[in-house]
């Protein structure tokens, strides 16, 4: 039998971690106690997050929208302050897994978990975001593409838990686009994805453009090659098709169960000439 | 650990260990077998149940985390079968083999109590969590469709 604790505040976090070293935060469960069933995860103890007031909220704090870790999909997605600032993200959201994955599973939870398909990570790159870390007497801010080193890799320390997420509005000209490339449309992982904010001038010229592939490498793939080439242009199909070879050889995608590395390339080129859906009327 | 909670309307107290599954809890424990396990992973929705009111993966709970909750069971949904939805996936058929029929009420009594008129869209993003292996999908759709034109009192024809 392994002990499971409902901490309620940050305070009773901290105290449990010092009690018991090798007990495992967890805020829905939806990743962890499927790891734990297949033996991959066995932690000597479970803190479960989901009642900590301090790691649930959704606020405004200036010019960003702060994300608890262990706020759910369901949450964040009913919050009108998100469905406002956040429109990219919640499209992103609510492709994740099906409705009652979406009542457990947590922001915190995708962010942390760090895997290569994570829906939540293509948005939050794009949109600059920084994770909020702490431990009982340290916190600090990391850009996520800093924080997210690999598959299932993070940096955080021995100790420290990821309190939220730090999301900077992103500018009322801004227009976001997000496409999930899957084998069914719910509860499946991405075999491939693209999350953009593109801010367009009102004539459609592109003034920047930040573009984040998921699910085809380690980590999410950024080609600053293509962004960099889409500025003062129109986002016509013509333009789009000649950057999809810059993207094919940027991504780095590997063979699964759910789609080969060679269709997750010609894929992730042909995510980016959707973009025209955004440009001129052909 | 004692754990007190609120069981289909009537509250409930027990002994048992905080890391047994909510699924074998319901099942083993409590005796309550309409609820069913079968991926065991969060992938099929068989095993779903509500807890205060939302629906849940009994599967990927712990007991601990029911302290204190709500949970509904469909054993829970009517004392003698008579819950508009009961009714109406008994009407359109909406039943086959029967394994994913518990699941596929609660994630349809989740849907109504958030959005009590859906169209067919919504009714199946609501479901879209829940596999239907004898795959008679349509039939379950229509069950819902005719449960919310009960309950909000509007034509079933409208939905189609």
């Amino acid at each position: 039998m392994r002990e499971v604790f409902l901490p309620r505040s940050l305070d009773e976090v901290w105290d449990l971690l010092d009690r018991h070293p090798g007990a495992a935060p967890y805020a829905g469960g939806t990743d962890l106690l499927v790891a734990i069933a297949e033996g991959k995860r066995s932690p000597a103890a479970l803190v479960c997050l989901e009642r900590v007031g301090e790691l649930g909220g959704v606020e405004e704090r200036g010019d960003r929208v702060w994300l608890g870790a262990a706020a759910t999909y369901s949450r964040l997605l009913g919050s009108p302050l998100v469905q406002q600032e956040l429109p990219l993200l919640c499209r992103a959201m609510r492709t994740v897994g099906s409705p009652p994955v979406r009542h457990m599973g947590t922001l915190g939870g995708n962010v942390v978990t760090a895997s290569p398909a994570g829906d939540t990570l293509p948005p939050l790159h794009v949109l600059g975001a920084e994770v909020e870390l702490a431990s009982r007497f340290s916190r600090r801010l990391l850009p996520i593409a800093d924080f997210v080193v690999g598959p299932g890799a993070t940096r955080l320390a021995p100790g420290e838990l990821l309190l939220g997420v730090a999301v900077p509005k992103p500018p009322a000209s801004a227009v976001g686009h997000h496409e999930k490339v899957g084998r069914r449309k719910a509860l499946a992982c991405a075999v491939a994805s693209l999350a953009a904010i593109l801010d367009l001038a009102e004539d459609g010229i592109v003034r920047s453009a930040r573009l984040a592939w998921g699910s085809v490498g380690p980590t999410v793939v950024r080609v600053p090659e293509v962004e960099a080439a889409l500025a003062g242009r129109r986002l016509e199909r013509g333009l789009l098709a000649s950057l999809a070879p810059a993207v094919e050889r940027a991504v780095a995608p590997i063979d699964d169960v759910r789609a080969s590395a060679a269709y997750r390339r010609v894929v992730s080129g042909l995510l980016l000439e959707r973009l025209s859906l955004l440009g001129p009327a052909a | 650990m004692r754990l007190e909670l609120v069981l289909n309307d009537a509250p409930a107290a027990l002994d048992v260990p905080p890391d047994r599954r909510v699924v074998d809890l319901l099942r083993e424990e409590l005796g309550l077998k309409g609820t069913k396990e079968s991926c065991g992973a969060g992938d099929c929705g068989a095993c779903t149940i509500l807890v205060d009111g939302e629906s849940r993966l009994s599967c990927l709970m712990l007991a601990a985390q029911l302290q204190g909750r709500a949970v509904t069971t469909v054993e829970g949904l009517s004392p003698d079968g008579s819950h508009p939805l009961q009714e109406t996936f008994a009407a359109h058929g909406a039943v086959q083999c029967g394994y994913c029929t518990p699941g596929m009420l609660l994630a349809a009594a989740d849907l109504l109590a958030r959005d009590p008129d859906p169209d067919r869209e919504a009714i199946r993003e609501g479901l879209s969590g829940n596999l239907c292996r004898c795959t008679g999908y349509v039939k379950i759709v229509d069950a819902v469709a005719a449960a919310s034109a009960a309950t909000v009192g509007v034509p079933d024809q409208r939905k189609r």
